[in-house]
């Protein structure tokens, strides 16, 4: 069951994403990527981290997602199509990628993994303990840093999409 | 980890999702849809990161949390990245790549 629910996941994946770097109206494109980031979290919720699919779903689905569509419906018609990529373009990034795809998918096929046989849920417990301890192999300092990260994009996205200063 | 499933079934899924993200960076020309591959190519590193420590190591935790942080970097980039776009639309009225080539002056 898990199997074939996982190889359904897989596939919405490919595809979805698939269309998404293809299609030529941009609002659709934006709402594949969607898809892929809700499937992607639907495989975060199959290996029992349900806390990091529920972070998935609603910083993806209710944050960037929203943040990318008011964007587009900013700047651009709605009925608009993208420019068709030169199909040249098209077949080197298309080769480079296949290649690139080969090397890796040779390179892990290739290296023994040694699997672990235990299987373990991820409490939210076990993570909020680890995020703010200061002992060893604790999160304490790259959580503050990225607070002190996300103040810091906060300012900065303000200040640049407000454009020139008004004077007086 | 997933019943039935192997590491290298997953490790396929993620590399081939990083490189679909690969290609549109590569060929698309408009900077919203750059962004979308971008999000793409962070998402494979998060399944990596993820899957590689239930599968290998699940004594640890460190993929875990280091997939938070991945999260919380894409949005903290997105946006800075949709700020500065509707910026550079507000100058040249065009988000294409080829229409960008002024910074600030």
């Amino acid at each position: 069951m898990e199997t074939i629910l996982f190889y359904i996941l897989a596939a919405l994946i490919i595809f979805f994403a698939i269309a998404s770097v293809s299609s030529r109206k941009i609002l659709r494109a934006v709402i594949f990527l969607l898809f892929v980031l809700i499937s992607v979290s639907g495989i975060y919720f199959m290996i029992d981290y349900s806390f990091l699919g529920a972070v998935q779903l609603a910083v993806y689905g209710g944050g960037v997602i929203v943040l990318i569509i008011f964007s587009v419906l900013l700047v651009h018609h709605v009925e608009l199509e993208l420019e068709v990529t030169p199909l040249r373009k098209k077949l080197i990034a298309g080769v480079v990628s296949f290649v690139g795809l080969g090397i890796t998918l040779w390179s892990i096929y290739t290296y023994p993994f040694k699997t672990a046989s235990v299987d373990r849920t991820i409490e939210v417990k076990d993570i909020g303990m680890k995020l703010l301890s200061y002992g060893d192999g604790g999160f304490m300092l790259p959580f503050e840093v990225i607070s002190v990260l996300l103040l810091a994009v906060m300012i900065g996205a303000i200040v640049v999409a407000k454009g020139k200063k008004l004077k007086g | 980890m997933i019943e039935g499933i192997s590491i290298y079934e997953v490790l396929t899924l993620s590399s081939i999702l990083f490189f679909i993200g690969v290609y549109g960076f590569f060929t698309r020309e408009n900077l919203i849809t750059i962004l979308m591959s971008i999000e793409l190519i962070l998402n494979a590193a998060a399944i990596n990161f993820v899957l590689i420590n239930t599968y290998l190591y699940p004594d640890f935790l460190q993929g875990a949390i280091f997939t938070i942080f991945i999260i919380a970097m894409a949005a903290a980039e997105t946006a800075l990245a949709i700020a500065i776009i509707i910026n550079l639309y507000k100058l040249v009225s065009s988000i294409e790549v080829k229409d960008t080539q002024v910074m600030k002056y």
